[in-house]
């Protein structure tokens, strides 16, 4: 290789990595707003990864287009190229190449799962009856109750146990560590967050610790992610993440509100005409009846 | 050859090709390998139009955020379907139609092991393809609960018939399981007992060591499946409790269960593609496969990796951090060997002399897709990165880039690349091209924004969805529209060129190769004299000579002389 071509594939190369860092940087925007201090730190996964996967791509993609724009046979050319079966030493560079990042995005992304801690700290144990007592015991006495969610067929479901306030629309204090207690009375069900970009399936039998720290004030979308059957879809509600004194509000509010059915589209659906083109009038599993709560969300509530 | 020995063979011992030489044979019990390879080819090809066509009805539905086309339990139904059909109705039966095709021809063999085996295998397809469509024809419908048919929602049975949507697609699953596992037998054995002599391993063209890969796959995995399938039919029809939390099962061992086979699946797929991709690179651009040996093994090693990395599919699911994590890196690991055959991929294609024919375009196309799916799915691989996208679009639009972009595009590769030998025809270049354009711009506009949807958060297998994501949809159901159009042009391209295309030499491509020394179509028995191989294969650019002697010259001159 001459200096020429040395100096060509330096500034190829310098080309595609400002190209790549700028992808880097788009990718943000692709995502929901940033609600949780977890989305900080999974934004920044994504962006690096984004980063090494353009080089790569556009690099790789970049090779073989000028291999098929001007390295094509000429019409009547029925020779062959050059008769190269291997190379050593280039073999090696591309084994090592993609070793080194993988243990580079590896070590990047234990050190964000680390740093996540998601998983309540009972769940190594983690299962049912077992882990409930453990947590009554050992949870420091500051510390406030985990809320209970129940998820079911087809309706999410907010106990807050200290007050006993039931809602149907998830209300957390903004800057403050959010704990969970996750469980489900029929199928599998997933609480997800797209905001917070956290996630966890809800497993019948289990009771599984879920945590997470919002830093957003704003009203997110939650929704149903482990597919749970016929009105899976609509089985969606809303978290709202308020400041503490309106949190405090909300809570004595709600707890002076007498329990009323909340608004439920499955059950709502279930009971009245099909109104699509074609239904072949498959039986359903019937949905739960619409949860009996003190502050009842609306499926018109806005979100962002 | 004389006829006098035929006559000392008791009739049925040796198995006969069956009905006559014409199109009826295709029809018939056949045991010929090349007549099996077709009929596993075609038939897997019309349950891909079917499935597609369920696809567009699902797209037709997504393209209002609403739930107004189709009642919400047929949009389940429709894509547990589709995912169904897809898999066990046209890449598994399409792949072992190649390899039942290519391997004896390029390992110089006359048939497989197994030729009686061989067509028990194929036709257990059709009875498990009907199965699963009369589902759709009993009460309360097909199964509803995702091709996965994780339980507890598999089991709930809202019909209470035994005979219900959810128990035929159990059969119909363990059915084709059954046929894979008896075709991976009769695989493996004619690839390691019937090589040509003078074929040492790496003597062996790289599509049947990659079918080799994924084959062994299909044994140690299938097992753990249909295992998995057998224990759900039993909670399901007698009331066991494997897995129902109610009577005290465990939910997520059926997970365990499903990935350990079907996240190997996907290596079961792939491998033969990367197979096609190796053979298709070299002839059209004239030079050797780069680093043929390096390019074999990997797919041995993606073999061995495939077995420990099922738990990515459950990131989010009631699995332990230290279980994540342990999973996040061996799932990484995968992607040294692959990342190795793809940089061979584009150092083979470099500085040759390329031309594109539709065969070439469609493997082009399929490995730019592929490094794409390659590059999500290492993105997927980071599990705190995939606890976010975790059962949202942007998984479907990664898999998709796999199976549509890479798997469907390698598989129109081969078509294009065989045909004239399967057929002994050319195709029209031009409608082939058209073909490629429909097709590339189609699956690119209808995958390319399901990420982007998954990033936002739009969960998959959603009948409705809020507002905020139809833009998006709008377009995806646009590209699965082109999409299906784009098999027309194919469809008319294959069979009026088999019906009355120019007739095709015996190796129209100057390929190299074992299978492009006999005539188009190859004779029953393949070779009258079977070839002793010289050297390794891709010998271009070099003049080494493939065989000692011409697998064809006996033929040939038997045939001047009657």
């Amino acid at each position: 290789m001459n200096r020429r071509t040395i100096l060509g594939l330096a500034g190829l190369a310098i080309l595609d990595l400002l190209i790549s860092l700028w992808v880097g940087q788009q990718a943000y925007s692709w995502m929901p707003p940033q609600a949780s201090a977890e989305s900080v730190l999974v934004d920044n996964l994504f962006s690096f990864m984004t980063t090494l996967g353009s080089f790569i791509f556009l690099g790789v993609i970049g090779t073989l287009l000028y291999a098929v724009l001007f390295q094509r046979a000429a019409k009547y050319d029925a020779s062959d190229g050059p008769p190269i079966e291997g190379n050593l030493k280039l073999e090696v560079v591309w084994t090592a190449i993609p070793i080194v990042l993988v243990i580079w995005i590896g070590t990047v992304s234990y050190q964000t799962y680390d740093r996540m801690s998601i998983l309540g700290p009972m769940e190594s144990m983690a299962m049912g009856m077992p882990t409930a007592e453990a947590a009554t015991v050992d949870s420091p006495e500051a510390e406030p109750a985990p809320i209970n969610v129940y998820a079911r067929q087809w309706a999410w479901e907010f106990h807050y146990p200290e007050q006993d306030i039931r809602s149907t629309e998830l209300h957390l204090p903004v800057d403050q560590r959010a704990r969970l207690l996750l469980s489900s009375e029929d199928v599998l069900h997933g609480f997800f967050v797209p905001a917070f970009r956290v996630k966890q399936d809800v497993v019948p039998g289990r009771e599984i610790g879920f945590e997470f720290t919002p830093i957003r004030e704003g009203r997110y979308r939650l929704r149903d992610s482990e597919y749970s059957g016929t009105y899976f879809a609509a089985n969606q509600t809303n978290v709202v993440v308020e400041s503490t004194e309106a949190y405090q509000q909300w809570l004595a509010t709600a707890a002076a509100i007498s329990p009323t059915p909340a608004q439920n589209v499955a059950y709502e659906e279930f009971n009245q005409e099909a109104q699509s083109t074609l239904d072949l009038g498959w039986k359903t599993v019937k949905p739960a009846p619409a949860p009996i709560v003190n502050y009842a969300s609306s499926e018109n509530d806005s979100h962002e | 050859m004389s006829n006098a020995p035929l006559e000392l063979t008791p009739p049925n011992l040796q198995p006969q090709p069956g009905a006559p030489d014409n199109w009826r044979r295709f029809f018939s019990f056949s045991t010929d390998h090349k007549v099996i390879g077709i009929q596993y080819i075609v038939l897997a090809f019309i349950f891909f139009l079917f499935g597609g066509l369920l696809a567009m009805v699902m797209r037709g539905e997504l393209i209002t955020p609403d739930s107004d086309l189709v009642d919400r339990t047929v949009y389940n139904g429709l894509f547990t379907m589709h995912g169904t059909i897809m898999l066990f109705m046209w890449t598994f039966p399409m792949l072992n139609g190649l390899a039942n095709y290519l391997v004896p021809l390029m390992i110089g063999a006359r048939d497989m092991a197994f030729p009686r085996l061989n067509a028990a295998a194929f036709w257990l397809v059709p009875v498990f393809g009907v199965i699963l469509i009369a589902s759709f024809f009993v009460p309360g419908g097909p199964s509803q609960s995702g091709w996965w048919a994780y339980p507890p929602v598999s089991l709930q049975n809202p019909t209470g018939n035994l005979i219900n949507g959810q128990s035929l697609w159990l059969l119909a699953v363990a059915l084709s399981g059954i046929s894979s596992i008896m075709g991976a037998v009769n695989i493996v054995t004619t690839i390691f007992r019937m090589r040509a002599p003078g074929m040492g391993w790496f003597k062996m063209p790289a599509f049947c060591w990659t079918v080799l890969s994924a084959q062994i796959i299909q044994l140690f995995g299938l097992p753990a499946l249909t295992a998995g399938a057998v224990m759900l039919l039993l909670d399901l029809t007698v009331g066991t409790s494997f897995f129902e939390p109610s009577r005290g099962g465990d939910p997520v061992l059926y997970q365990h269960f499903f990935w350990f086979y079907s996240h190997p699946a996907v290596y079961v797929i792939i491998l033969p593609i990367f197979g096609v991709f190796s053979e298709v690179f070299p002839v059209y651009a004239r030079k050797p496969l780069f680093g043929y040996k390096v390019v074999a093994v990997s797919s041995l090693i993606i073999t061995g990796l495939s077995g420990i990395v099922w738990v990515h599919h459950m990131f989010a699911s009631g699995t332990p951090g230290w279980m994540r994590m342990l999973f996040m890196f061996s799932t990484m690991a995968i992607s040294v060997p692959t990342g190795i055959k793809v940089f061979a991929w584009v150092a083979t294609i470099w500085g040759g002399k390329l031309r594109l024919t539709t065969g070439m375009l469609f493997g082009l196309g399929g490995l730019s897709m592929f490094l794409f799916a390659g590059i999500t799915g290492i993105m997927l691989a980071s599990a705190p990165f995939d606890i976010h996208v975790n059962n949202t679009y942007f998984v479907v639009g990664h898999f998709h880039y796999v199976i549509n972009g890479a798997v469907v595009m390698g598989f129109y590769a081969a078509i294009y690349h065989w045909f004239p030998k399967m057929t002994g025809r050319l195709y029209y270049e031009g409608l082939g091209k058209l073909h490629f354009a429909l097709t590339f711009i189609g699956l690119n506009l209808n995958f390319l924004p399901m990420h982007p949807l998954g990033l936002q958060g739009m969960p998959r297998r959603v009948a409705s969805y809020d507002p905020e994501f139809a833009f998006w949809n709008v377009l995806a159901s646009l590209g699965a529209f082109l999409l299906g159009v784009s098999t027309l042009p194919f469809i008319l391209n294959m069979i009026s060129s088999w019906v009355r295309g120019e007739e095709a030499k015996d190796n129209p491509w100057r390929a190299i190769g074992l299978e492009w020394l006999v005539a188009s179509p190859p004779p029953h028995e393949n070779f009258e004299q079977i070839p002793v191989i010289l050297s390794a294969p891709y010998g271009y650019g070099s003049d080494e000579p493939l065989t000692a002697n011409d697998p064809t010259k006996e033929l040939a001159s038997e045939l001047s002389e009657s």
